[in-house]
This record gives C-alpha cells, structure tokens and sequence, in this order.
C-alpha cells in the first residue's frame, strides 16, 4: 500500500515585534506599516502547522513520528523564537522584515534541513487567528 | 437579570519584570516571561454587563455602544503597544494579566450607564490562560 499521506503537527510560540523598513523615514514607516511600527514594539500568539507528505513506512505506518516532528520542532524553532523579540533577540531578522511571511520561509528553511527529503512540506504560520500565510505555496 | 458580553481583541508586547529586583531573581520567577526584550500575545477581551431588557428596546445595553466604550477606553490604548512602556493606567504596574484585567475594569466602569452593571472582565493571554475579574465586591 504506497499511497502518500499528509500528517500535521501544530505547536505555538509567543513573540513580540516591529515592522519597518529600516532605510525609510519614519513617516513612510507610518504610512506603510502603521501601527506595526511601533517603536516600543507588539507581540502575537503565533501558531505553526507542520505538514509533511509521504507514504507510510511499511514497518511503522508512520510517515513520520510526530514526537520527533515535535522535539525538531521545538529544539530548532520554538527555543529561538518562544518568549523571545524577533527583531532583537533571533538572528534571522536582523535584514529581514519579521512579516508572518517572512517568518514562515524562515521557519521551513530551518525545518528543510532536518527532515527526510522524501517528505514534502509545507508550513503555515497562523500570526493572528485570522491572519495566516503558507509557505511553499505549491499544493501538495 | 440577564448578562450581555462583547469580545474584543488586541495584539501587545510586554514582559513580566519587577525592577526593584535582580535580574536572576526576575528570571527565577519569571522565566522566560522575563526577557529583557519583550514578548508578545494576541490577546481577546469579554466584557460582560448585567441588568434587565429595556421594555422599548428589549436591549440590556446597545452593544454597539459597548464596542465603542471598549474600543475607546481600553482596545485603542492597548492594541499594538508595548504594555510596559506605552499604556499610560499600567505604569508603574506588574504587568500580568491579573492586573490588566483589574485595570480594563477600572476604564470601563465609570463609562457602563447606570442601572447597567458591568459585571466581568475576562481577558486572555494565550488560547490556554485566561484571567476573571469580577470587581471589587466587598
């Protein structure tokens, strides 16, 4: 039976930070990112879902053990990023505007390297329960 | 008697530090809560009021208006702020969710028309952890 199946893993992380662009005047801050840009900074609840795609290993029926999905998890992104400034306290965002956009490629690139290649992968960070973005885009 | 709630929410940084300590006694209490650079939660607001319908209406209270107050005196003040550094009625307080709630009271009470009652804040931090605040009831 080699038929792929999509698992899921959710887990969360609670952060505070500030979009700006750094190279403009803090009227065109205000005019593009509004409240965001606060100096003082914001935080959010953030959700992550960790999708992998594959066929169930014959032995296990696993596609993948979610305990490990959830110990790479959180050892890889919920430490950096959990009760933490994205702006001041990671080092993915120092060039980089912390949108839930770029939040989410940063999170799959570091989860890329440590999954099997034979799965594929999507992740979906949730930043607000109505604000949410995916990363590939592809459908899988 | 019948009870009215309106949700609101807003999105805000803070940490939880208390200055006249030390930083190791700060980070024993507060973990990782106590990050010198902030954190952040989405937060959401209930607001409850009670009383009884007004016979014309069959309204407890206009919850458009119930927004407005809200919006007005607390969510506007709170939303994409630093709660530490930003809001003007938590200065100078631990900022907990225990205290923001007993705070968001003490806002919206005096704006509740009398014979409506405001009745409870109820204020959560993460989807897990939510505080209840009834008022001072002595």
């Amino acid at each position: 039976m080699a038929q792929k199946v999509a698992v899921f893993r959710k887990e969360h992380f609670n952060a505070a930070h500030r979009l700006f662009n750094p190279s403009w005047d803090n009227d065109r801050n205000n005019n593009v990112f509004g409240k965001c840009n606060n100096p003082n900074f914001h935080g959010h609840n953030y959700e992550i879902v960790v999708k992998l795609v594959g066929e169930p290993d014959p032995e296990t029926g696993y596609v993948m053990d979610m305990k490990a999905l959830s110990n790479l998890i959180k050892e890889n992104v919920l430490q950096r990023f959990d009760h933490k400034n994205l702006n001041l306290d990671t080092e993915y965002f120092k060039n980089v505007n912390p949108t839930a956009e770029n939040i989410c490629v940063v999170i799959y690139n570091i989860l890329r390297e440590k999954i099997d290649k034979r799965l594929e992968m999507q992740v979906r960070l949730y930043e607000t329960e109505r604000n949410f973005v995916e990363y590939p885009v592809s459908e899988l | 008697m019948v009870y009215l709630t309106r949700l609101e929410h807003f999105n805000a940084a803070h940490k939880l530090y208390n200055p006249s300590w030390s930083r190791e006694k700060n980070e024993e209490v507060f973990g990782k809560c106590a990050n010198e650079n902030w954190h952040g939660h989405n937060y959401e607001l209930l607001v409850t009021v009670k009383g009884t319908p007004d016979p014309d209406t069959g309204f407890l209270f206009d919850v458009k208006k119930l927004s407005n107050i809200i919006k007005q005196e607390v969510t506007e003040k709170l939303d994409h702020k630093n709660l530490n550094e930003d809001v003007d009625f938590m200065r100078n307080k631990m900022c907990s969710t225990e205290n923001l709630a007993i705070e968001i009271w003490k806002q919206l009470e005096p704006h509740i028309p009398s014979p409506v009652k405001l009745h409870c804040v109820k204020l959560y931090e993460t989807p897990r952890i939510y505080i209840e605040y009834f008022g001072d009831r002595t």
